[in-house]
């Protein structure tokens, strides 16, 4: 057991600055305004260190940098981009504990979570992103003998991205590592929750990256998002976040013709076949496990399986030891590394939380586990911690429907393969799934049933470099964590080329 | 005078009972936004980090559509002033699932939520849901295979009953 000190304590990892000013051409930015807002940390529910609070003067600035750099990092080699990639990796790596630090009193996160997934995930994520440029060819066909089609991919150019605020340098890192890849040019805005960590990260690596390569302004939605997601002067916009939003950034984006993906919610759901309880093995235990992931991040993951189907013969039995396991969830101090939740990333998150366990309640869903705010004492009163919850009733009901995105689980049965396949599928989302069975042809048949652009099968919450990752239905456009996104940052230029002497003769 | 309750008038066809309602809280963010950013509009978000509760733009900033359900108006000028309406959307494949709920528009101190304009006040939107007093004649409710009684269903506290 490790218990990491408070940030700015004697023996602590990192030392937060008090002030954070926008990154911009390779240097800290005073925003234009001169207004700044407190960052809280959900830890305490106490301010740490007060942001620039950007407007459209300061994404102005962020685009002339973008626009500056842009040209010569696009022409840079596949080579020379992945070797910067794999620095920024090394320098992940060799600072894990004060990112996860930083990124645990940011978020509210446990820091055996930033510490174990988040960011050697993100190291990770740029060594696969270094690669995969290195390995992506161009194409060509000899469409005569004379005439030849030669394809090259090129980069957009600047590019605008929107961060999350639940894995804030994992999710950072998924959009930064592809667009950078590519050879474009960044304007970056964090989430106002949690605006600092990617800030440590710049610190840490933004020598490494030619000036105004990669640029982070941060900012309220309004005041900051939109003058970057409806700007004329990106060639693509790319949003994690909620549905409406969404929406709105794909109109902006059609405005000015330019692509956009988004990766938006999802109501996964977590199918238990009864075969998974013929016996009581290590893979009943992974089983039960995958369950109570419905914890993981505190609920605040889009692919979070918040809805868990059991096969009606093992219903009882198999939600019992569930719950018992979930009872065991030890939720404290995030910066202590036994502690496996923390707390939410923001007091209006909790509220929102409270706000359904109250539906639920009203819409006669029965409370199995949990159901309240956690008040953990001590320097912990005001931070924002919610108890494990799960409610077991049916598919109509609301909480069964929207995304939480706190611990809350709603569980319902099912009769067989077919009530299984359309219970998951009852949702406007498709983003995760989980498929648990001992019988490999049931778990293919469903995996491939199920509308989500991820299904898991005997397993949850795994997101290794490579597996592409994206929605289906409501849950957005485009995929991540995958070669694929290279093509989301990059234009295809054709040159058609005729080798032949003679001439066409129609003049 | 205290800020009162506000509302919303119905606007689904063939319906007669209010959808919306806005606490006086929420009512005196409204008006305050309203004379900051002239008129403004609701869309009730989905899922994902920020999502689930009301995104508040500037009328018309929000391009809606025949995929929308237009829940309810409100008209938040004060007695005897010109009429200040604000509309309340939400997309039709979510309010399939939501048409059965009461929704009382509240605000909590917070931080932040996706483009809607009461973020920089430090402040947040927030749906409180109740229960309809009647399921009829919501189709999400009707095969959802588990129908619910009206009568077992109790009336929303705060809900002004239809005339």
């Amino acid at each position: 057991m490790t218990v990491y000190s408070v940030p700015g304590t004697p023996g602590s990892k990192i030392t937060f600055k008090s002030r954070y000013e926008n990154w911009i051409g390779g240097e800290w930015v005073a925003p234009v305004k001169g207004q700044y807002f407190e960052d809280i940390t959900p830890v305490t529910g106490k301010p740490f260190a007060e942001v620039a609070r950007g407007t459209a003067a300061d994404i102005e600035l962020a685009l002339d940098a973008a626009h500056k750099a842009a040209p010569a990092w696009g022409k840079t080699s596949a080579t020379e981009r992945a070797a910067v990639l794999n620095k920024i990796a090394d320098l992940i790596d060799a600072n894990v504990e004060m990112l996860a630090v930083a990124e645990t009193w940011d978020n509210g996160k446990a820091v055996r979570e930033t510490i174990n997934a988040d960011i050697p995930l993100a190291a990770d994520h740029f060594r696969y992103f270094a690669s995969a440029i290195r390995a992506q060819d161009g194409d060509h066909a000899q469409l005569d003998g004379d005439t030849v089609s030669y394809q090259f991919h090129e980069p957009l150019g600047v590019v605008g991205q929107i961060i999350p605020w639940n894995f804030p340098i994992l999710m950072a890192v998924w959009k930064l590592a592809p667009a950078l890849a590519a050879g474009n040019a960044i304007v970056l805005k964090p989430a106002e929750q949690t605006p600092v960590s990617i800030l440590v990260l710049m610190e840490l690596i933004g020598d490494i990256l030619p000036p105004g390569v990669v640029n982070v302004v941060n900012g309220f939605g309004l005041e900051a998002g939109k003058p970057l997601a409806s700007s004329n002067r990106i060639r693509k916009i790319a949003f994690t976040g909620e549905t409406t939003t969404g929406r709105l950034i794909l109109q902006y984006a059609s405005a000015n013709i330019i692509p956009s993906t988004v990766e938006l919610g999802g109501k996964s759901p977590n199918i238990f076949f009864s075969d998974v309880a013929q016996e009581k093995d290590a893979f009943y235990d992974k089983a039960q496990e995958g369950f109570v992931l419905f914890a993981f991040n505190q609920g605040e993951v889009c692919t979070a399986p918040s809805r868990a189907l059991l096969q009606k013969p093992i219903y009882d039995s198999f939600l019992g030891d569930a719950v018992t396991r979930a009872k065991k969830i030890i939720q404290g101090n995030p910066l202590d590394t036994d502690t496996q939740m923390g707390a939410q990333a923001s007091n209006d998150q909790l509220e929102k939380i409270l706000s359904y366990i109250d539906i639920g309640t009203k819409e006669g869903a029965k409370l199995a586990l949990g159901g309240e705010r956690a008040d953990l004492g001590g320097d912990l009163t005001d931070g924002y911690y919610v108890q494990p919850t799960i409610f077991e009733g049916h598919n109509k009901m609301r909480l069964f429907q929207e995304e939480i995105f706190g611990p809350v689980l709603a569980v319902t049965s099912f009769t067989d393969y077919d009530d299984a396949i359309s219970i998951a599928n009852d949702t406007i989302y498709g983003l995760g799934a989980g498929v648990w069975s001992r019988n490999g042809n049931v778990a293919y048949r469903a995996g491939r049933d199920i509308q989500a652009g991820r299904v898991w099968v005997n397993n949850y919450h795994a997101y290794p470099a490579g597996a592409a990752f994206g929605g289906y239905k409501s849950s957005g456009i485009g995929r991540e964590n995958n070669k694929l996104a290279l093509g989301h940052y990059q234009q295809t230029k054709n040159l058609l080329v005729s080798y032949s002497e003679n001439k066409l003769g129609f003049f | 005078m205290s800020t009162p309750t506000i509302t919303a008038s119905v606007t689904i066809a063939s319906e007669t009972v209010p959808r919306v309602e806005l606490t006086p809280v929420a009512v005196d963010l409204l008006r305050s936004l309203w004379e900051e950013h002239g008129p403004l509009m609701f869309h009730q978000s989905g899922g994902c980090c920020d999502g689930s509760s009301p995104m508040l733009f500037m009328a018309g900033e929000f391009i809606t559509s025949d995929q929308d359900v237009r829940l309810g108006q409100f008209d938040l000028a004060p007695a005897g002033e010109p009429a200040q309406p604000l509309d309340f959307w939400m997309s039709a494949e979510q309010f399939n699932y939501w048409s059965h709920t009461f929704l009382t528009v509240d605000v909590v101190p917070g931080r932040g939520s996706g483009f809607s304009a009461e973020a920089p006040r430090g402040v947040r939107f927030l749906i409180r849901s109740e229960l309809m007093t009647t399921m009829t004649p919501f189709a999400a409710a009707a095969d959802s295979g588990e129908p619910v009684e009206a009568d077992a269903v109790a009336p929303p506290a705060s809900a002004p009953m239809p005339a």
